[in-house]
Parts: C-alpha cells; structure tokens; sequence
C-alpha cells in the first residue's frame, strides 16, 4: 500500500496498461468476431475495385456510396508499437488496427449500397488517413481513418 | 446529380465536360468529444463521434462540389476522389474533386 501511494506515477501507468491490455484485447476479439460474421453474410454482394462497363440498356442507375470508420489503439499496445520501433520488424499491434478499420469501412459501404437496393458496387477505392491530436506529431499515430467508397449500380432484370 | 467516382456515367453517354469541380470543408470537434476520444484512446475501439463528424462533413463537401457543378450547368460529377488532411491540432480538412459532365 505504501509502495502504490510513494510511487503513484508508476502505479497509474501499470493501471493504464492493465486496463488497455484488457479492455483492448476484448474489443478487438469482439470487433473481428462482428466483422466476420457480417462479411459472412454480404459475401454474395459483388464488390469490385476495376471499372466495369456495362451493355446497353443494362444499368438503371447509378450513385457514390461511401463507409468509413474511426478506428484507435490502446494503451498497451501504444506501448509495444514504441518498443518496436527501437528494434524494428513488424508492428502487430497496428496491423491489426488498420485491417479492422479497413474491413470495417468496406462492410458500411456494401451496408449502405444494400440498404439502397444496388446490385454491385464498383471502382472501389480506399483512402487512409491518421487523425486525432496526435496526428500532427510525427511518428504517434493514436488513430486512424479509413474510407471506403465506390459506384453502386442498380442493373434492370432481363 | 448524379455523382460516381468511375470516369463515365454506367448506362447514360456523355455529352459535355466542364472541367473540374471540387468542394472543401475544414472541421474541429468540440472539446466534450476530443475529451471522450482521448478516453477512448487508452482502451481502444471505434471513435464514433469522429466516424460521425467525419461523415458530415464528407457530405458537406459532396454538396459544396455538386452545387458548384450546378453553377457551371452540369447534371452529373464523375470521376469523383475524396482526401482528408489534418491541417491544425483537432481539426481535419475535408475535400472532394471530381469532373463535371453532361449526360443525356
């Protein structure tokens, strides 16, 4: 008790970390758990990132739909990102961060594109882009942004 | 308006170009929500009320550059690309361009 009270700077960074640890670790199981459950269930919805031309007379009509998502990281994985910089090699801890964030936004895409009756989406193109307060200082990026957006096409049935 | 982001319009011809369009909007959250966010930020997860902001102000943008096409007399912006730049601490800017056509 009297070590938490003397040293209170070092016990509330443990706190921090402990906390971001757990809070983050389940956040992310059950974000991919969604993701994949949702990915499951639009796979039949045809997205593409090429341009597709279309004959005559087949395509109703035509508009931009766009999903996007703000995605941050944790405490303690903020921690392990700053560790790995001083060695270098791959940092985990982001990837993951911007593979859900990205998956997040193609999913709210393909949500709105369905909810407005389209039948395929496509051009799709992805901008990502670091924002939050720490995004001016360089090399701390808190949190990132990912858009996604494309052409929906509603096609006439033959 | 009609508004895509491939370099035609599917299913209708293209009379006319008119050039380039673009809109722009510059946001910062207020303070309630930058605190919210840098509570979020220990534990991490989804900033909703930057998805939110973010997402208005696309629009916003979307609408500055479709209005300009309207001046210009256009009835469709094709070709249509979206970057985002944090131009200050806490604020972001939003930013939309595409080409003004006419289609039939």
């Amino acid at each position: 008790m009297e070590f938490i009270v003397n040293h209170l700077d070092l016990s509330l960074f443990a706190v921090l970390v402990t906390v971001g640890y757990a809070a983050g670790t389940f956040a992310e199981r059950r974000h991919y758990a969604s993701i994949l459950t949702r990915e499951r269930a639009q796979r039949q919805f045809q997205v593409m990132n090429a341009e597709a031309y279309f004959a005559e007379g087949r395509v109703k009509n035509s508009f931009m739909v766009s999903g996007s998502a703000v995605i941050s990281i944790d405490y303690f994985k903020r921690l392990l990102a700053i560790l790995r910089n001083i060695f270098g090699g791959r940092v985990k801890a982001y990837e993951s961060l911007v593979d859900r964030a990205r998956r997040e936004a193609i999913l709210r895409m393909k949500e709105e594109a369905l909810t407005r009756g389209a039948d395929m989406v496509v051009n799709l193109r992805l901008e990502t882009a670091a924002i939050g307060n720490a995004a001016n200082r360089r090399g701390r990026i808190g949190s990132v942004e990912v858009l996604a957006y494309g052409t929906a096409v509603t096609l006439n049935k033959t | 308006m009609i508004v895509t982001n491939v370099n035609h319009v599917p299913g209708r011809k293209i009379l006319e170009h008119y050039g380039i369009v673009q809109g722009s909007t510059v946001r910062a959250k207020h303070v309630g929500r930058d605190i919210m966010a840098s509570f979020k930020n220990l534990v991490g997860g989804e900033l909703k009320g930057y998805t939110e902001l973010l997402q208005e102000a696309r629009e916003e943008a979307t609408q500055r550059m479709t209005t300009q096409a309207r001046q210009l007399g256009a009835n469709a912006v094709i070709n249509v690309r979206f970057a985002t730049s944090s131009v200050a601490q806490g604020a972001a800017e939003l930013f939309a361009y595409g080409t003004a056509v006419l289609v039939e």
